[in-house]
């Protein structure tokens, strides 16, 4: 039988000693692992609203009136956009342009506001609470829980902002929190998306 | 064991180490980001959870030895049988199995230094302990008593609101805490392994915990959001599975099963990994199937993800949706009976070494098939109709959580205990550990096949004296199982302190992990590990030959300039 050798598939890499110090940033692909996982959470919610949606005799209940679009479509518009504003920064940190990075950044942090703002506006004009019935149960947890998450991406944008402040901290090669807070306002951008289209469109 | 196999001992010569190198004590009380304190601190943390849901069940048991409700009163025994089994799933074997072998193996096995992110690997760990210790914080408040699915309306009617609530909130910080190890495994798993280590040189271990991330990543959140509605139905007074309110009890119990389906293969998976990594070391043999056996954890991970509904046949569920469920459900036994017949054929014709840790894996086995039959039978819908909520589901899931799991997580424990202590365990108290563990286990559970089939529900603290002499059975089955983990810990505990130290290759495996000193420094290796061997090369390669290679990759390490 062959078997009296030994297999030796990894003799010749054992000696390279730099093998493992040199290992290549994992944190965005981690943090997209992360971030699917916390898609699903929406998937979950979504799926309990269409549900709900689909076993109601009347969407929404009789004397609920109709979500109003004007409002949240101009909402929807600002948020859109600033996922361009913010990929901008992405650009221009890899020619360390540090000054621009912290322009589209600020940017992108007003509009997010302008956005958590109209929400917030459009909350006290509704013609429902939280309690009302289960369309609006489900309006206020669906839109809330996004709200939060556009909060937590405010929260990270403006930590970059502090940092940023600090010479050196981000460089053209350095600058994973950058690339991590637009990659998060990317998501929470998709997912307004999806809800806007399964909430007032639908 | 050959001669030959014999010089795989060269590595275990004594070698002089600085002492900074060895794991202080202290260290295992810390918030440490090394993976093999943090499995430690998993596993010793869960066991005592473990303790704590088996005295629970001891309570259930004893209650059920006689048909009144005389033992305790009736909200103590629905509190009990509702905080075992969330005790059992969320607070043992989960993170037992995942968070602590997990941790303490995958990088050893793919030859990394550590995880891909070992403070958020802590983080992981340290979100367990709050999160049980909420859960038992309901103790004093009237815990949860409406079972461990939760299931509204009653939950959200419940007398125990506080307790509810607290429920709800310490499963979704332990759920918090299984995404993030999640992630970390398939960071780790997918991008850190050593050069010359592709994915199908990995052990099939690592396999099974690529599965399983895959599917806690996906699936955990849901309940998540399920739970965070029911937490609004219940303290805020919305009605999303209130149907009084418009709402629907039976979307919650899609979202939970969801979940909770992929999670009985989460809590499994792993299991299937120790079984894999036991046997060919213990037979002497190369395992059967290595593609097979890694290709069926990933099929089990896809078809898991799409069977949660035949947990729900009698809910109203249409016809066509049960078909559907009842066919998925079924094709689950084609990717697990290949590792079952490759593990048979593993142990065929090999020199079996009938110590601890492969009595245990053959008991897992053994067991676990009972567990996989009774499975079928539940997949398909006329049966489940008319056995569901009986014993018999009790008697199906106890096969393959206590049959399956827990023999496969002490299988596990015997075999890596050496490693991870750097003493072994003592063989003859291993040795009644199990048959005590095998004879309380079956006489607790094998009974109870029979008392669904006679139509016993489960969840009654009160029945029919009919049932009275098979329940007693079950219940001095359980008492004896109580009793076995007795053996087991003092075992455990004196060869912790006292036991024969263990040199670093005690089974002569090949696996990565016993190639460094037992237990290992906090790197892992001294220099690179040495890689020369697929993981089941079993009478397949020259071991003195392999033998002499290690010696000599050790002694450069050692003396670079030798």
């Amino acid at each position: 039988m062959e078997a009296t050798q030994i297999t030796n598939i990894a003799v010749d890499s054992a000696t390279e000693h730099s093998a493992h110090s040199a290992h290549t940033d994992l944190r965005v692909f981690g943090l997209l692992t992360f971030l699917f996982s916390e898609g699903m959470l929406f998937v979950g919610l979504f799926t309990a609203y269409l549900a709900f949606r689909a076993i109601a005799p009347e969407w929404p209940p009789e004397g609920t009136e109709k979500l109003e679009i004007l409002l949240p479509g101009i909402n929807t518009i600002i948020l859109v956009s600033s996922s361009f504003v913010i990929h901008q920064a992405d650009h221009a940190i890899k020619e360390n342009q540090l000054r621009a990075v912290q322009l589209w950044f600020l940017a992108t942090f007003i509009m997010g506001a302008i956005f958590i703002a109209g929400q917030l506006y459009e909350y006290q004009h509704l013609g429902f609470g939280f309690t009302t019935n289960i369309f609006a149960s489900t309006f206020f947890v669906l839109t809330g829980f996004h709200g939060l998450h556009v909060i937590i991406g405010l929260c990270l944008i403006l930590a970059v902002l502090l940092r940023s402040l600090k010479a050196g901290h981000y460089t053209s090669q350095k600058h994973f929190g950058i690339e991590a807070a637009s990659i998060y306002w990317h998501f929470v951008d998709i997912i307004w998306i999806i809800l806007f289209l399964i909430l007032y469109i639908l | 064991m050959t001669l030959a196999e014999n010089s795989l001992n060269q590595i275990n010569a004594p070698i002089a180490h600085s002492e900074k190198e060895h794991t202080p004590w202290w260290e295992y009380f810390t918030f440490s980001t090394d993976h093999k304190v943090i499995g430690i601190q998993y596993l010793v943390t869960t066991f005592f959870f473990y303790l704590l849901g088996g005295a629970l069940a001891s309570l259930v048991r004893a209650e059920l030895a006689t048909p009144d409700s005389d033992l305790l009163p009736p909200e103590w025994y629905n509190s009990s049988f509702t905080m075992h089994g969330t005790i059992m799933i969320f607070l043992w074997i989960v993170p037992a199995v995942t968070g602590g072998f997990g941790n303490y193996l995958v990088p050893l096995m793919i030859g990394a230094r550590d995880m891909a992110f070992p403070t958020l690997n802590a983080i992981a760990f340290w979100m367990i302990i709050p999160g049980g210790l909420l859960l038992i914080s309901s103790f004093f408040v009237g815990p949860a008593s409406t079972g461990w699915t939760a299931y509204p309306p009653l939950s959200i009617l419940t007398e125990q609101h506080i307790g509810q609530a607290i429920w709800i909130f310490s499963i979704i910080i332990l759920g918090t805490s299984s995404i993030l190890a999640a992630v970390n495994f398939i960071v780790t798993i997918w991008s850190m392994r050593m050069q010359g280590m592709g994915l199908f040189d990995m052990p099939l271990f690592c396999w099974a915990m690529l599965a399983t991330s895959v599917l806690a990543l996906v699936a955990t959140p849901v309940l998540a959001g399920a739970l965070i509605l029911l937490a609004f139905d219940l303290l805020a007074g919305t009605s999303f599975f209130n149907p009084t309110g418009g709402g629907n009890p039976v979307v919650y119990q899609h979202l939970f099963w969801f979940y909770s389906h992929p999670a009985v293969y989460v809590m499994i998976l792993p299991v299937f990994g120790i079984i894999s990594e036991v046997l060919p070391p213990h037979a002497r043999k190369p395992i059967f199937g290595y593609k097979a056996i890694a290709y069926s954890s990933m099929m089990i991970c896809a078809l898991g993800l799409v069977v949660w509904a035949h947990h729900m046949f009698t809910s109203g569920t249409p016809d066509w949706l049960r078909v559907f469920f009842m066919i998925a459900t079924l094709l689950v036994a084609v990717p697990t009976g290949i590792k079952i017949f490759s593990w048979l054929a593993t142990l065929w014709g090999g020199k079996l070494r009938l110590e601890s840790p492969l009595l245990f894996a053959i008991g897992f086995i053994s067991m676990f098939v009972v567990g996989g039959l009774s499975g079928v039978m539940l997949g398909s819908v006329p049966i489940d109709i008319h056995v569901h909520d009986t014993y018999f589901v009790v008697a199906h899931f106890h096969y393959v959580l206590f049959g399956g799991s827990v023999f496969g997580i002490y299988a596990g424990i015997y075999h890596w205990f050496p490693k991870m202590t750097g003493r072994m365990l003592n063989e003859t108290w291993g040795k009644i550990h199990f048959a005590l563990t095998f004879v309380g286990f079956n006489l607790c559970f094998f009974p109870m096949h029979i008392l669904g089939l006679q139509g016993m529900p489960r969840r009654v603290a009160q029945y029919d004296p009919q049932f009275a002499e098979i329940n007693l059975i079950c219940s001095i089955g359980a008492f004896i199982l109580a009793i076995s983990t007795i053996p087991f810990l003092v075992n455990a505990v004196y060869s912790w302190l006292k036991g024969e130290k263990a040199p670093s290759n005690p089974w002569k495996a090949l696996t990565l992990e016993w190639t460094t000193d037992s237990p290992p420094i906090p790197h892992n290796w001294h220099g690179e590990p040495p890689l020369f061997t697929h993981p089941y090369d079993y009478g397949m390669v020259d071991y003195a030959k392999l033998g002499q290679l290690l010696a000599d990759h050790e002694a450069s390490n050692l003396f670079p300039n030798h």
